[in-house]
């Protein structure tokens, strides 16, 4: 047996490497996020919202063709995504055995830990390949196909956190299942499901890679869904990765608004989350 | 489950007498499909992906993965140089990220105070929502040329004599991939792991304790080995995050497809050769190549996130079963 001493000695150390570790954690994290606010900051301006990227060696431009893409492409891939995982996660938590309920639920998580680029070459064969040609679609069917597996298994933890008492009570009432399911359970558990809508719009909002073969990006608008269009991420890269000081300022600016989205969104999350604990 | 209480009898009026519209067999008949449509899409994924690079397997075999070369022109593709970037980089950043992350989680659940515990798992959640392209953004602007001006060459002249550190300084490089994804990967790690840690049992905690355990004795015989497997499983998970990862590693690697021991040196990875050459592919055979370099990607994950799956699951769900 050590002495006491010792042993004492060695908590205190292993507490402190315990701080240590958790500081190393949090110091990029300071300086990401100074970086993101002082140069974004002091890069952006009413122009970043209202133009379109300057063509290189002219000052100025900005990011709206980007922004409005992105828009455009989140509320499609939501309109198709958030249905799919919603009443996908309705059938495992109502209907489901429970043997193929597990076997979704494990190739849901399956999908959402698979390289989004990965969901990029696929909508490419799927659909650029047979359209013969980029467009704002594949681009929204991709980020979808992300949506899909995280909204699923948000909603299903939710609507399983419902009471059987309450299906019991509207099911006794003799309103049908399916009733029971969409005006009781779901509603129910609303915002709990909300909080899972947001967190998969923020996990899409700033992907990159599954629209580089899809959405491609364009310097101007588009006019079209069938047509390449801009996303914000997608600026940010390759205005990142050019070799001009103006665009460098241009792509902070784009990080910045974008991790203010972000941040919000899960805000938002984190408040109905909040809700649905003290109700 | 909640239908266990509920006869079959009691729902057993499936249609409206008057209409003869069947709701239940409707709505249950949608759900279905949405619930299968993850099957399908993990099908579909696969399918696709063999389907498309069935040219340059039959082309090049085993050759393929051994391979050097990478030459649209001449139409051989090799694709060792970005095995081995994904590899060594996925590899050391884990090394590197896996004691803060541990470190960091014990630290949220075991010894901070409630609430600056809860303060700090927050940090990390937000470090995890920010997206992979502002992590490359800041690598390439702020982190590379850092790398360049400090901390290379302050490696050449103390370590120059190893492998590792021999060349010149660049900036973008191997370091330079390890590092973002370090960062990267480091809440992951961390927060599943904390999960892990918060579903050991008070009771193990207590009876080291009361044996007269110090805080670190009860952290490493009843909290560590607890969590054992589910924290091996989100080490796994982040190895699965930092293979695929894209955007940021594409952006700070250096994009040179080159075997080198020298951390310094730039190299390239598997998705990252995808991001930069897939959509503008100079013939059927160098999409297909790509192809397979995603289908060994897929394969890949798809182990990786199966398993770590099966480990988490394996103390998470012990706690939910075991208590109730």
């Amino acid at each position: 047996m050590r002495s006491v001493t010792l042993r004492k000695a060695n908590n205190l150390l292993m507490t402190a490497l315990m701080v240590a570790a958790t500081l190393s954690v949090l110091v990029p994290l300071a300086f990401i996020f100074v970086h993101i606010i002082k140069m974004g900051l002091s890069s952006i301006s009413l122009d970043f919202f209202t133009q379109i990227p300057k063509p290189t060696g002219e000052t100025g431009g900005g990011m709206a063709n980007g922004i409005v893409g992105s828009a455009v492409m989140i509320a499609m891939a939501s309109l198709l995504g958030l249905p799919i995982g919603i009443f996908g996660a309705v059938y495992l938590a109502e209907y489901g055995g429970s043997r193929i309920s597990t076997i979704i639920r494990f190739a849901a998580d399956v999908l959402s830990g698979i390289p989004s680029i990965i969901t990029g070459m696929v909508a490419y064969t799927l659909l650029v390949v047979p359209m013969k040609g980029f467009s704002a679609l594949a681009g929204s069917v991709a980020l979808a196909m992300i949506m899909i597996p995280i909204v699923l298994r948000t909603t299903e933890e939710q609507l399983k956190m419902v009471p059987g008492s309450l299906r019991e009570a509207s099911l006794a009432l003799g309103v049908p299942l399916w009733r029971t399911s969409l005006k009781v359970t779901l509603r129910s558990a609303m915002t709990g499901v909300m909080t899972g809508i947001l967190l998969a719009i923020a996990r899409v909002a700033g992907e990159t890679a599954p629209l580089l073969f899809t959405a491609l990006g364009n310097q101007f608008w588009s006019r079209k869904l069938t047509e390449p269009m801009a996303a914000m991420p997608l600026q940010i890269f390759s205005f990142a990765i050019s070799p001009y000081e103006d665009w460098h300022r241009l792509a902070w600016a784009g990080a910045l608004v974008l991790v203010t989205v972000m941040f919000s969104l899960s805000l938002a999350a984190r408040y109905f989350g909040r809700n649905r604990q003290k109700g | 489950m909640w239908r266990k209480s509920v006869p079959p009898e009691a729902t057993a009026q499936k249609w409206n007498i008057k209409t003869g519209f069947n709701g239940d067999f409707i709505f249950k008949g949608i759900t279905v499909l949405f619930a299968f449509s993850i099957l399908v899409i993990l099908a579909l994924m696969i399918y696709e992906m063999v389907g498309e690079s069935l040219p340059a397997m039959k082309k090049f075999g085993g050759h393929f993965i051994g391979g050097m070369e990478w030459d649209a022109v001449q139409g051989t593709f090799g694709a060792l140089p970005y095995l081995y970037g994904s590899i060594v980089s996925s590899v050391l950043a884990l090394a590197l990220a896996t004691p803060l992350s541990v470190g960091s989680a014990v630290f949220i659940t075991e010894i901070a105070p409630k609430k600056l515990g809860a303060v700090v798992a927050a940090l990390v959640e937000l470090l995890a929502a920010i997206p992979s392209v502002i992590y490359g953004l800041w690598g390439i602007l702020v982190m590379a040329p850092w790398l360049q001006k400090t901390v290379q060459p302050f490696l050449i002249e103390h370590f120059g004599f190893l492998p590792f550190f021999k060349g010149a300084p660049y900036g973008v490089s191997m370091l330079a991939a390890v590092f973002i994804l370090m960062i990267m990967v480091v809440p992951i790690i961390t927060s599943i792991t904390k999960e892990v840690l918060l579903a050991v049992p008070q009771s193990q905690k207590e009876a080291a304790i009361a044996l007269g355990a110090t805080r670190w004795e009860m952290i490493r015989m009843a909290v560590l080995p607890y969590g054992r497997s589910g924290i091996l499983g989100a080490v796994i998970l982040g190895l699965g995050r930092a293979i695929g990862e894209t955007m940021a590693v594409t952006m700070v690697i250096g994009n040179a497809p080159q075997i080198s021991l020298s951390l310094l040196s730039p190299a390239y990875t598997m998705p990252s050769v995808i991001a930069n050459e897939f959509a503008e592919t100079t013939s059927k055979l160098h999409s297909a190549a790509l192809m397979e370099i995603g289908l060994i990607l897929l394969v890949v994950t798809l182990v990786i996130n199966a398993l770590a799956r099966l480990l988490i699951w394996s103390v998470t769900r012990r706690q939910s079963g075991g208590s109730h």
